[in-house]
Parts: C-alpha cells; structure tokens; sequence
C-alpha cells in the first residue's frame, strides 16, 4: 500500500507540473481567443518554430540558454505579428469558420514547411536535466523547471494586463469590440500587441517544452489539440477556466497514465471533456454575455 | 446540367478502364475517386456551415471496424462495413446530438469535433495489441487473391469500377440533399438558428440527420480505402490531419457545388503525386507546403473555390451567400 501511495503522489505531483505548462499554452489561445474572437489552429506549430529555434541557437549557434530562450520568445512574438497582419486581419470581417480554416492552411504550411527545412529526424537540445529525488519520488527538474517558468509567465501576463494601461485596453476589447473602438481604442494596435504577447507566450512555452521533449515537424499534433480542448473546457476566452481546466486535464493525464498507458490517459481526458460538453456545453466557467 | 453531356462522359468514364489498362494511372484514378467521395461527404453537411473537423475519426472507424470484423471475427466486408456505418452513425448521434441540442456552433463545433477525431487517433494507437498501433494495421488476405465475398481484388479495373459507382453514388446523394427541404431548412439554420426555429424548422433533429448522413458516407469511404490498399494506419485514415484534408480539399475545389470536393481532390492528388515524381524523396513536405499557402490564399480570396468560382464567371447565379455562423 505504502508503494501505491508514493506512486499516486507522484503521479498526482507531475500532474500538476504538467498542468502548469498546459496553463500556460492555454493562456496564449485564450488571449487571442478573447481580444480577437481568431482561434489559432496553428498555435501548436508556432511553438513548434520556436522549439525547433531553440534547438539552432543552442545546439548549434552554441548560445547560452538563456540567451537563446530570450531570442525564441522574442522570434515566435514576431511570427505571432506576421500571423496577424498576413493571415488574420485580411479575414477580420470574414465568417469565423474561414478564419479557422485559414490557420488551418498555415498549420499545414508550417509543418511542411519544417519537414521541408529540417527534415523529419528527432532532434534535441542534448542535455538531460538530472532528476529530483524525493522520498522515493521522482520528479525531473525540466518538469520543474518549466512548471516555474510557465507560472512566472502567467504571472506577468496577469499583471500587464491589470496594471498597465495597454492592459486594460485589451481587457477592455475583450469585453466589448464595438464600444472600445468608440471610446478611442485604436483596436489594430491592441490586436498587433496581443498576437506579439500571445506569440511571445508560445515562444515561452516553446522553451520550457523544449527541455522535455524530442523536436519534430508534428511534434505540434502531440499537445496543439489537448490545448484547444482545454480552452473550450474552460470557455474559450476565459482565462481562469482556462487555467482550472488545465489542471484538471493534467490531473487526468497524469492518473489516467498511471494505471495505464499514456494514451489512455489522453483517451480518458477526451472522453471526460465530451462528457464536460454535455453537461456544462459553454465550459466550466460559462462567459458573462 | 442537361443534355447528353453529362452520359458521355459517364460512358467515357466507365469505358476507360477497358481502353486504358496502364495500371500507375488507374491507381490514383482510384485514390482520387476514393478521396473524392470522402470529401464530398464532408461537403454534404460543411456547405451548411457545419465545419466539422471529426471526419477523420469517422474515416477511421469506417476502416478500423472493416478490417477488425475480417481479421478477428472473420465476419465478410459484406457485413463488416455496415457494422462500420452503424457504429459511425452512432459516434456521429452521440456527439453531434448533444452538440446541437445545446447550441454549441462555430468554433465551439468545430473544437468539439476536432476532440472526437483525436478520441479515435488516441483509441486506434492505444489498443496497439488489436489494432496494430500507429504501425499500421493490415486485413488478411483472402486466399487466391481476388474474391468477392471478402471484398479484395487483384484487379485495378474492378476497384475503379467500385470506386467509380460509390462516388456517383456520393454525388447522386449530393444531389438529393440540394433538391430537399433539408436543405432549405439547413440553409435557414445556417443563416440564423432562432429565427430558423421560430418559422418552425427542428433545428436539432436537421442538423443531426445531414450529421449523421455525413459521418456514414465518410465511413464508407474509409472502409473502401481500407479493402482497396490492404493497409491502413492511424495517421492515413484518422485523427486531425485527415480532418482538415478533407475539410481543406474541400474548400480549395468549392463546398458550394457538387464537382468541388472532386474537383478538391484531383488538384491535390494530382500535385502531389506530381511533386513526388519530378523529385522523388526530396518532395517529402512540398506538396502539403503548396496545399497550405493555397488553402490560405483560398479562403482570402476565393471563399467559394476554384470550380464555384469559375462557375460563376460563367453564368451569374443566385448569390449563395456564406454562411455566418
């Protein structure tokens, strides 16, 4: 019993830590979800770019890591802008569905885009992060590492957007498009500064999952879905839902995996977010209207 | 379309095979009759605004559920693939209804349906002792080769005269749901939901009939792509790439008119089968590459596809206007 109980906590822990990261990768879609009203179904091959960035400055260009994340966030930012101004703001008065289909066309390019680039070998950055041992737990400390940084992130982006003017702005447009734009809100500067922040915020994320995982074309499949899942989960364009739910598919994952495969972690987290959709059809936390 | 045109080329497509026997060619006239029916079902119910990106998990149980029933229960195709339509028609009532009882449209429909086929990605690799994981998956074959009763033929000329008839089949319901009320009520929902339901129309139960339609022709196309290659895998029959293919395919020939998802599918096939040939293992990316800035330039400035395009270059139509959901 002893044994079970370390396993479960363990399980339980790394959920969290992986909870954290989906947080944060929720936080960049609903951000752009809210001020927007786009869904970035490329969201996932941005961070993706940026994993694959992080892999060329470190690895090859021999940065520091530091250096190196600093130049990712700062990369991804501007493809967030160039997202916007190539793709998205021609379509702003179009049908919603065309503007999903749209990211859904860079989706495709961006993927092909890498195979054709770097071709579809695995790669990582080469380093192994030793692992944290607890009580007989193990914990690695990339997990940590990014659990941190994903919070620290979500931190800022909490504050700029309660303590600094632009902030209020892009709440403020977030709750109503036409009335701001009235009050004077220049609505395309605040749609360029979100797609940088959420931009910037897949660059974060694409640091921190750098640590953990193999980079691929499609690595963008493995956790672009599960993201979009969550935000819907938590009301699309609602950040704290977002950030509960987050947890909540984490702590699914993680247990789901723990009796079984990791598949069936991801299978049960599916099945539990269909079963959501029923029950609370506008998410966990229903948006004001 | 009047006249004897449209009997001539239906002859000249039957006939083809017994005049042209080069096999290559006939192969991707296969896949591309194939692939058209699969988007043409998607059209079926994504012409109503019903953008579903859960056809991919449709495709596969139309495949997995074939192939499962030959191998482990040695139970014929015949019986296989409508086990396989009634299990999609299930999936499709039991997450659409819910979907449109309670409203959820747009992107929420969309990200919905986006879960399904990742639910079934997720199945397909995780129960990897039965279905062979993401290595694939291959229905035994018959011994002697072609066979009816097991649905497998060595001959190029009998596939393309199944897949001919099935896609026929596929316009011919095309067809039928343009000339329906279904439409006219589907057309109203699109346009707006409560309006549509307070001049009477039963917004749920239309909605899940195109649905449910839609997810069995789907199905079947994937249960033909399964008997006709002997070899399917996760990521060929389901999950989210699929699922935009299609809806991709679809969009670039023109969801508005029947030839769209055909016309889709051969642009497509064709480029890509072109940059495989002109460079070989080097094309690996490019043709999705190509696929992805057209789908982009597409929806910007073409919303209504190459051929609903040229359509109306030709003679002005009545304005089918885009479905604001």
């Amino acid at each position: 019993m002893g044994i079970f109980d370390i396993y479960l906590l363990e399980a339980l822990i790394n959920g969290v830590l992986l909870g954290g990261v989906l947080a944060l990768l929720s936080l960049g879609l609903n951000l752009i979800f809210g001020v927007i009203d786009v869904v970035w179904i490329c969201y996932a091959e941005l961070i993706m770019l940026g994993m694959y960035g992080m892999y060329f400055l470190y690895s090859v260009y021999h940065l520091p890591l530091v250096a190196a994340g600093v130049v990712c966030i700062a990369g991804v930012a501007v493809l967030g802008v160039l997202l916007h101004v190539v793709v998205i703001s021609p379509l702003l008065g179009a049908a919603p569905i065309n503007q999903l289909l749209a990211t859904g066309g860079v989706l495709f390019f961006l993927q092909s885009a890498a195979t054709v680039m770097f071709g579809v070998e695995f790669k990582n950055l080469g380093m192994r992060l030793p692992v944290l041992k607890l009580s007989g737990m193990f914990i690695s400390y990339s997990r940590l590492l990014a659990f941190g940084f994903a919070l620290v992130g979500m931190v800022l982006v909490y504050l700029f957007l309660t303590r600094t003017y632009t902030g209020t702005a892009i709440r403020a447009i977030s709750q109503d498009r036409q009335i701001m734009v009235l009050m004077g809100v220049d609505s395309r500067r605040i749609y360029l500064i979100t797609s940088a922040l959420g931009g910037g915020l897949a660059g974060l994320a694409a640091c921190l999952l750098v640590l953990q995982y193999d980079i691929h074309p499609f690595v963008g499949l493995s956790f672009g879905p599960i993201t979009f899942l969550i935000c819907v989960l938590g009301s699309l364009g609602n950040f704290a839902g977002g950030f509960v739910a987050a947890f909540v598919f984490a702590e699914i994952i993680a247990l789901g995996g723990l009796y079984s495969d990791l598949e069936w972690g991801y299978v049960l987290a599916f099945a539990f977010f269909i079963v959501m959709m029923f029950i609370r059809p506008q998410g966990l936390m229903a948006r004001r209207s | 379309m009047t006249g004897v045109l449209p009997w001539l080329a239906g002859a000249a497509l039957v006939g083809l095979p017994f005049v042209y026997t080069s096999p290559y060619p006939l192969h991707i006239l296969v896949i591309i009759l194939i692939w058209s029916f699969a988007y043409t079902s998607w059209s079926v119910m994504g012409r109503f605004g019903l953008t579903s990106l859960g056809h991919g998990g449709f495709m596969g149980v139309g495949a997995y559920v074939t192939a499962l029933a030959w191998n482990k229960a040695g139970l014929s195709p015949w019986l296989g693939i409508p086990l396989a339509l009634v299990a999609a028609a299930v999936l499709a009532a039991v997450v659409a209804y819910p979907c449109f009882r309670f409203k959820i449209t747009g992107h929420y429909f969309a990200l919905v349906t986006l879960a399904l086929s990742g639910i079934v990605l997720q199945v397909i690799t995780a129960t990897r002792d039965h279905t062979g994981g993401s290595l694939g998956y291959t229905p035994e074959r018959y011994q002697g080769g072609s066979s009816l009763y097991a649905l497998q033929f060595t001959s190029k000329t009998t596939w393309y005269l199944i897949a001919l008839g099935v896609w026929a089949v596929g316009l011919w319901i095309w067809y039928r749901v343009d000339r329906s009320m279904l439409r006219y009520a589907l057309e109203a929902i699109a346009e707006d939901e409560d309006a549509a339901a307070a001049t009477g129309v039963h917004v749920t139960a239309e909605k899940l009939k195109i649905t449910v339609l839609s997810a069995v022709m789907t199905a079947l196309a994937g249960a033909l792509y399964c008997q006709y290659q002997l070899f399917i895998s996760p990521d060929t029959v389901s999950g989210i790439s699929v699922s935009l293919q299609m809806v991709f395919a679809a969009v670039v020939g023109g969801i508005y008119v029947a030839y769209g998802p055909t016309v889709g599918a051969v642009i497509t096939i064709v480029l890509a089968e072109v940059l495989r040939i002109s460079f070989g293992t080097r094309a690996v990316g490019w043709d999705n590459l190509v696929y992805g800035i057209l789908l982009v330039i597409f929806i910007v400035f073409l919303p209504k596809g190459i051929l609903g395009s040229l359509l109306d270059l030709r003679r002005p139509r009545r304005p089918t206007a885009l479905p604001s959901t």
